[in-house]
């Protein structure tokens, strides 16, 4: 066993290689594989906020695409309706998730496991509904389009543009430190060891004078606000927005990361994000039923890898 | 703090669990809960903790009516528990545990920073040495033996702080060491602190309560000092004279 004291600076080790390795990719990637680094970093924001629900707060969420999409969706109305400014359109996807995560919340918190599972993914299947039918709004399933990528005050001068994969992958890696940072204060602070004693124990939580729906339901609140937020990034790295987003698969997709990777550390669902990704691009090219393949490696990792890529890596931690 | 049930009935389903069950214990008093098996020990302490409403009666703390009150508002007034079965924070450590109950009455879990908390941290590091645990504290709470499991969830109730405290079975699947450790650690409680303490071990009883109540079918058959339960004649025909 290691002690904690030499945990810290070996996680930081690793982190800072993960985050260096990330910020050199436009240096010498060709050009689709920054596309796809994009879409791994913003998929892996996405599973770091489901983590925060999975790993710490014990809520097994099957819906978490609920609020990909609703964040997606937001930043993209207000986009075409030209509101330009980064900040304002993330505000705007993460207020939206967080809104819309509200009454879900309120409701599926009643129950845990396997019902929770099953009320939060029910929950996500209305709004895909909604999104598909509600056609004045959303367009249906041919979606929004032409969303534009917001200009970066002052850059221009220096010829950067978001509409460059360069610069946009630096907003993802910078938006997916950020996130990083914030769910790992949250997850030492008090209120994390909360949900942990919450996670593992919610009857002597209560018996020690925690309301413990509080902090659940608080919990559900910034994982969806920070899923909203990749949904943002989702719409303006695509230029669309379809219900497809909201599709329980990919709800599925982030559970596949977040266990791949190894829940309970945020580091995890990183990996596991860009495992899932890469190992989608580099099956479908070669079999169609690329899922099967995925779906095995699921199984293989829960039964054999139950602590993820990253007990791997960390054998005694 | 003062506990008191009156008229409490709980039934599930056709099946009663208790039956008008009245209880008054004083601030600071000692009371011991006896009864055979499914007597409906572990139900009065779980509809005086909040856990179960009752189907008819209500509960008491410090005059206030608390019988619709949410468990954790209960705890927050005061009222403590330990579990039959031990119920802790698995995948936490040892200090880890004890820190949640002394952060829950301290400072709560409303903190979105790693705080430092130096007087929490400095009375978990007291606590664990008073309760004999200090060597345990990095260990995971999955990791521990029975007993030490048995003495943590004792631990983590007393370091609540509460001023009424329920205790259910502390005894049971103790070795003799452990029970008299455990004996001397409830005896050293302050004595304002109001204990109701579920217990098969009769000899612990008898050192630790005062006044014992006598439960057998949900139903209170006696209530009074150990001489006069001994002498009870009801009490004496459910225990077979063993008591």
């Amino acid at each position: 066993m290691i002690p904690d004291r030499f945990r810290i600076p070996w996680r930081a080790g690793i982190l800072a290689i993960l985050a260096l390795t990330l910020a050199s990719v436009p240096m010498w990637a060709p050009r689709f594989w920054i596309y796809i680094a994009t879409q791994a970093l913003i998929f892996a924001i996405f599973a770091m906020s489901l983590d925060f629900l999975l790993g710490y707060a014990g809520l097994p969420s099957f819906g978490h695409a609920a609020f990909y999409g609703v964040g997606a969706y937001a930043c993209a109305l207000l986009a075409l309706r030209q509101v330009d400014g980064l900040l304002p359109l993330l505000v705007v996807g993460a207020g939206a998730a967080a809104l819309i995560a509200v009454p879900i919340g309120a409701l599926s918190l009643r129950t845990t496991g396997i019902y929770f599972l099953m009320l939060t993914l029910a929950f996500a299947q209305m709004l895909w509904g909604l999104a598909v039918n509600w056609t004045s709004l959303t367009r249906g399933t041919d979606g929004l389009i032409g969303i534009p990528r917001p200009t970066l005050a002052g850059l221009e001068a220096l010829n950067v543009s978001l509409y460059q994969r360069g610069p946009f992958f630096f907003l993802c890696l910078v938006v997916a430190i950020l996130s990083f940072l914030l769910l790992e204060m949250l997850t030492r602070s008090p209120f994390g060891k909360t949900l942990e004693g919450i996670r593992d124990n919610e009857r002597r939580m209560r018996a020690l004078g925690y309301p413990s729906f509080r902090y659940r339901f608080a919990a559900f609140i910034v994982a969806s606000a920070i899923a909203g937020i990749a949904g943002s990034l989702a719409a303006m790295s695509n230029g669309y927005a379809t219900p497809d987003l909201l599709y329980w698969t990919v709800s599925g997709l982030a559970l596949v990361a977040v266990v791949v990777g190894g829940a309970r550390s945020l580091v995890g669902p990183v990996l596991g994000a860009f495992a899932v990704l890469f190992a989608q691009l580099g099956l479908s090219t070669y079999v169609d039923r690329w899922e099967l393949i995925l779906g095995a490696l699921f199984v293989a990792f829960v039964l054999f890898v139950p602590r993820g890529l990253v007990g791997l890596v960390s054998r005694s931690a | 703090m003062r506990l008191s049930v009156a008229g409490l009935t709980v039934r599930f389903g056709a099946v009663g669990a208790l039956n008008r069950v009245d209880l008054d214990v004083a601030a600071g008093e000692r009371r011991a809960v006896i009864g055979p098996n499914g007597a409906g020990k572990t139900t009065l302490l779980d509809v005086i903790a909040g856990e179960l409403q009752p189907t008819e009666g209500s509960v008491h703390l410090e005059g206030r009516d608390a019988t619709r009150l949410a468990p954790w508002r209960r705890a927050r007034l005061g009222l403590g528990r330990t579990f039959q079965r031990s119920t802790l924070f698995d995948q936490l450590t040892v200090a880890e545990n004890v820190t949640l109950a002394v952060r829950g009455r301290l400072s709560g879990g409303w903190r979105f920073w790693p705080a430092r908390e130096r007087a929490v941290n400095a009375e978990v590091a007291r606590r664990l040495e008073e309760g004999g645990i200090a060597h345990l504290a990095r260990r995971r709470a999955a990791s521990l033996g029975h007993g030490e499991r048995r003495i943590l969830e004792i631990e983590v109730a007393l370091a609540a702080g509460p001023r009424a405290l329920l205790i259910d079975e502390p005894m049971a699947g103790l070795s003799g060491a452990e029970r008299h450790k455990t004996l001397e650690r409830l005896q050293a409680l302050p004595g304002e602190v109001t204990v109701v303490i579920v217990e098969h071990d009769l000899d612990a009883v008898f050192a630790l309560a005062k006044r014992i109540s006598v439960l057998d079918h949900g139903v209170k058959i006696a209530d009074g000092t150990a001489a006069e339960v001994r002498a009870n004649p009801l009490v004496q025909e459910v225990y077979l004279g063993a008591i």
